[in-house]
């Protein structure tokens, strides 16, 4: 089992072109050296720099209020709630728990080294990675920075370039709020994110499709470097018979549409019988009536899709079954009415995406068991949602499927608690985040046992050379108590 | 199909069919997997021997007695772990049910090493059947008689579908390595460890990864040599140097180096007798290759003890080389054999600058009667784990995590933390499905939120 060469002298194994030529080589060189200084691991370097997040997001609420309207014409309501106030919390909290997060934590021992202490200790990995996607890119970007911070760790951040007029805050206005001795943006397209993933991370967070995921994983590889992956999948939406209609929609209106339904764990379809489809369908039109008015093109609630790739993406999927509500579009402004569709046949490719879009096909089914069939069919989701007054179907909802997440009459209001992590299984990803869990993500859990350099006679048990004595001996130990000889 | 193909079709239908899901199933599956540890001890002695010159007295207490603790301790604490963990609530969310829903992942793949062939094997497969799993498990063929022996018996005392054992060499793992998992935990080295996780990565299967290292073992002037030393020789030549938790070097002070040789040997001499190979309780290295490359560590260096081996029976005398120059071989790779080189530093500072410099090890050891020194060693460095003033034993809590960083893996396991791994933890929250008045403040549109750009 021959491991890695020692490094010597050197400090980064990774033969680096000429000093200058790849300037983002240059920054991690910089990072790396200030993180093996120590400059990240006291906890008041760490405080300040998330009380340095804080007054950015403080200070130039408006500006990213702006960012976000010129990238998603977000309004600001939705923001806040989903962006700037979440983020606002985060860093609240970890600023509020960060001493009890960094304290060891004690754990039970065994009989035989009740002589000594057993901890896990916190430790930051290093240098971490955090990529950014476009749909919330306050939000997802600024969130997990908040626990790689917390943890210890140097951070590079590589927000998305899709959304740019929040890039540019991030890249330029961001890093003024923090030590740059320890923070640094880098910035480009999907080359210039290859090219960053040559590098070595000793923590990589990314959020964004499957298909990227694996490319950063299989990145990831090359230098064992541990991901969270932060993906995407459909989440279906069962809605049961035994419902009531309106409540229903309401609640699914609000969470496909908010953000233009580009939000990843937002329902992506409907699964439901024909029946309940007819009732559906008007408390669908009345609900999005309701929150956008007749004409929700002129609605300031409702945002637009981020780019011209996606609009026309979506454009083509307005094609698939019948359009039942809405269905309108206008290229010149990116926009795309609140839309259900019905008789959507699985192969469609409105069923075979994600679809990111304020787009809702039901798909019919005759039974519960034929919903959790093709639930479980597919690739499991990042979030799974059952409406139902029949508490029995929710929880075989629940019980017989997976997904990252699951909400039961409800859609993803589980965000707001920090105590309920957000994260995928399966295609949906792997790795977990939000208040204390992202200071664990990003943080090294090292088992630590102090032993005691006394009663060394116990010990004298686990020497060789081995005689019928000590077996006997032993057997009686064993006997009376789970205890290994160690 | 492949024939393993069809295994791993096979582990996955029977998953999908839900019999793992109760409780009650995975404990009987357990409480065999222990019936068939107890009957079967001779076997496994049997096996441990022939692969590894290893005696029933380590068979047991350094293999068998681990997983079977694991065992009890998992059927115990089972219940508790399964349940659904409910999670502080907002005030807005009062109403409503909160908590962490644990659930099998699908079917893991475990991937076994040499070294410890039964308990690297057997004890992660605890943790996940406890979690619900199907497990496919994929022992070394280096240990072949371990290997052997657990395709035989395995499917005679649990579920032959669901856990299913796949022998073979490099070509039958890269045949099941296609194949898709939901976990794949494997253990061995940090060069095979990064073809199994690109592998996994086209699948986005996560895994754990227990690679290795160098693991340093600093001894401080301050210190009970004769313990010190006593601890390190158990810990360094069990199982002639093939443990993956093993002290590879000893850091210390040059003016302590001599006795620290002169106390090792006299453990080693009170350990296994003035000739380790007439010892029944002396190891053997696993082949011939990896004999070799043993030997050749040991090519011109200070030989303070040892320095012989066998080829014929791939015997290498406990062996202790002093004033160990950094740049040589022996210190370029994890050693994985009963050679134990001696490097000198003048200071704590410059012992952590070294270790500082090399790749993350699984462990780390710090011998000092200093509370100071220790609490220094451990915050400045980084390792999988530690253990202070002892070697190897902060594996055996069940309650600490195992496993390693950086290049010495990723992830863990072992008690509870083999439960987690297995198991997706799903975060729900569950809503009555009442009147939406108390909600209609959060619905646009609104004067207050209707605000301009």
């Amino acid at each position: 089992m021959s491991g890695k060469e020692g490094k010597g002298a050197a400090k980064d194994p990774e033969s680096e072109p000429t000093l200058g030529m790849d300037p983002v080589a240059d920054t991690l060189r910089r990072l790396r050296e200030a993180f093996s200084a120590g400059r990240t691991r006291p906890a008041e370097f760490r405080a300040a720099q998330l009380r340095g997040l804080g007054r950015f997001l403080q200070e130039h609420k408006q500006l990213l209020r702006d960012a976000l309207a010129q990238d998603l014409h977000k309004a600001a309501f939705e923001a806040d709630i989903s962006e700037l106030i979440m983020c606002q919390n985060e860093v609240d909290l970890a600023l509020k728990n960060l001493p009890t997060w960094m304290k060891e934590e004690p754990v039970a021992k065994n009989l035989l080294t009740q002589m000594g202490s057993a901890f896990i200790r916190k430790e930051p990995f290093g240098l971490a990675l955090i990529i950014g996607p476009w749909n919330y890119p306050v939000n997802l970007t600024l969130v997990p920075l908040v626990g790689a911070l917390a943890a210890g760790n140097c951070v590079v951040l590589k927000p998305s370039e899709i959304s740019k007029s929040t890039e540019k805050v991030l890249a330029e206005v961001l890093p003024q709020y923090l030590d740059q001795s320890c923070f640094a943006v880098v910035l480009g397209g999907p080359r210039e994110t290859g090219r960053l993933l040559e590098h070595k991370f000793d923590y990589i967070f990314f959020t964004g499709s499957p298909r990227v995921g694996r490319i950063v994983m299989s990145a990831a590889a090359k230098h064992l470097t541990p991901v969270t992956l932060e993906l995407g999948g459909k989440n279906p939406c069962y809605v049961d018979d035994d419902c009531d209609p309106q409540t229903v929609a309401n609640r699914v209106t609000w969470f496909r549409y908010f953000n233009t339904g580009q939000t990843c764990v937002a329902p992506d379809y409907v699964l439901c019988s024909p029946d309940t489809q007819e009732r559906l369908l008007p408390a669908l039109q009345s609900a999005i009536t309701r929150f956008y008015g007749e004409d929700p093109r002129s609605s300031p609630n409702l945002g637009r899709i981020i780019s011209d790739k996606h609009f026309q993406r979506l454009r083509g999927l307005l094609g698939c079954g019948r359009v039942a509500i809405g269905g309108q579009s206008d290229e010149s402004e990116r926009y795309i009415a609140p839309t259900v569709l019905v008789d959507v046949e699985e192969t469609e490719p409105v069923m075979q995406e994600e679809i990111f879009g304020p787009i809702l096909p039901i798909v019919n089914v005759r039974s519960l068991d034929e919903a959790i069939d093709f639930i479980n069919r597919r690739e499991k989701p990042l979030a799974l949602y059952a409406f139902s007054n029949n508490k029995q179907v929710v929880n075989q909802i629940l019980d017989r499927t997976s997904s990252g997440s699951f909400g039961g009459n409800e859609g993803f209001i589980y965000l707001t608690l920090t105590s309920l992590p957000l994260g995928g299984v399966g295609n949906s990803g792997m790795g977990r985040y939000h208040g204390k869990f992202s200071f664990d993500t990003f943080s090294h859990h090292r088992a630590c046992l102090l032993s005691h350099p006394g009663l060394e006679k116990l010990n004298e048990i686990r020497y060789p050379p081995y005689t019928n004595s000590k077996e006997q001996l032993v057997s009686w130990a064993l006997g009376s108590q789970s205890c290994t000889l160690l | 199909m492949s024939k393993i193909g069809e295994v791993v079709q096979r582990a996955r239908a029977a998953f999908n069919l839900g019999k793992t899901r109760p409780l009650q199933f995975r404990i009987q599956q357990l409480e065999a997997l222990r019936r068939m540890i107890k009957e079967h001890e001779k076997d496994i002695a049997g096996a441990l021997t022939a692969d590894l010159h290893r005696n029933e007295w380590n068979a047991y207490y350094e293999e068998v007695v681990y997983v079977l603790e694991e065992i009890e301790h998992v059927i115990k604490k089972l219940p508790e772990w399964a349940a659904d963990e409910p999670v502080e609530k907002t005030p807005q969310t009062q109403q409503d049910e909160c908590y962490i829903h644990s659930e099998p992942l699908g079917v893991v793949l475990i991937i076994g090493t040499w070294n410890y062939p039964f308990t690297v094997t057997v004890q992660p497969m605890v943790g996940a059947i406890a979690a619900g799993n199907a497990v496919v498990i994929k022992p070394s063929e280096l240990s072949e008689n371990m290997a052997n022996l657990l395709a035989t018996v395995i499917p005679q005392y649990l579920d032959r579908d669901l856990y299913p054992v796949i022998n073979g060499g490099i070509s039958e793992t890269t045949e099941v390595l296609k194949e898709r998992f939901d976990h794949i935990l494997y253990t061995g080295n940090t060069a095979v460890g990064k073809i199994i996780m690109m592998a996994a990565a086209k699948h986005l299967t996560p895994v754990t990864l227990e690679l290795g290292g160098k693991n340093p073992c600093y001894v401080d002037k301050d210190c009970d040599l004769d313990v010190a030393c006593r601890r390190i020789a158990w810990g360094k030549f069990m199982n002639s140097g093939q443990t993956c938790v093993a002290p590879d070097y000893i850091l210390c002070d040059p003016s302590i180096q001599n006795q620290i040789v002169e106390k090792l040997k006299k453990s080693l001499k009170e350990f296994y007798g003035e000739d380790a190979k007439k010892s029944r309780d002396y190891g053997r290295i696993i082949n011939s290759r990896h004999f070799q490359r043993v030997m050749g560590l040991m090519e011109g260096q200070k030989v303070a003890y040892g320095g012989t081996g066998d080829a014929a029976t791939r015997y290498i005398a406990p062996t202790i080389l002093t004033d160990v120059d950094p740049q040589s071989q022996v210190m370029q790779e994890e050693i994985f054999g009963p050679v134990m080189p001696i490097v000198c530093v003048r200071s704590l500072e410059e012992a952590i600058q070294f270790i500082n410099q090399r790749e993350k090890p699984l462990a780390l050891y710090v011998f000092s009667l200093n509370d100071k020194v220790i609490k220094k060693m451990i915050s400045e460095t980084s390792s999988g784990g530690v253990t202070a003033n002892d070697v190897v034993v902060h594996n055996s809590v069940h309650s600490l995590p195992y496993g390693g960083v950086g290049n010495s893996g990723m992830g863990s396991y072992h008690g509870k933390k083999s439960f987690e791994t297995f198991s997706h933890r799903r975060s729900c929250l569950v809503r009555p499905l009442l009147n939406d008045e108390s909600l209609k403040a959060r619905y646009p549109p609104s004067l207050a939120k209707m605000t301009r750009h």
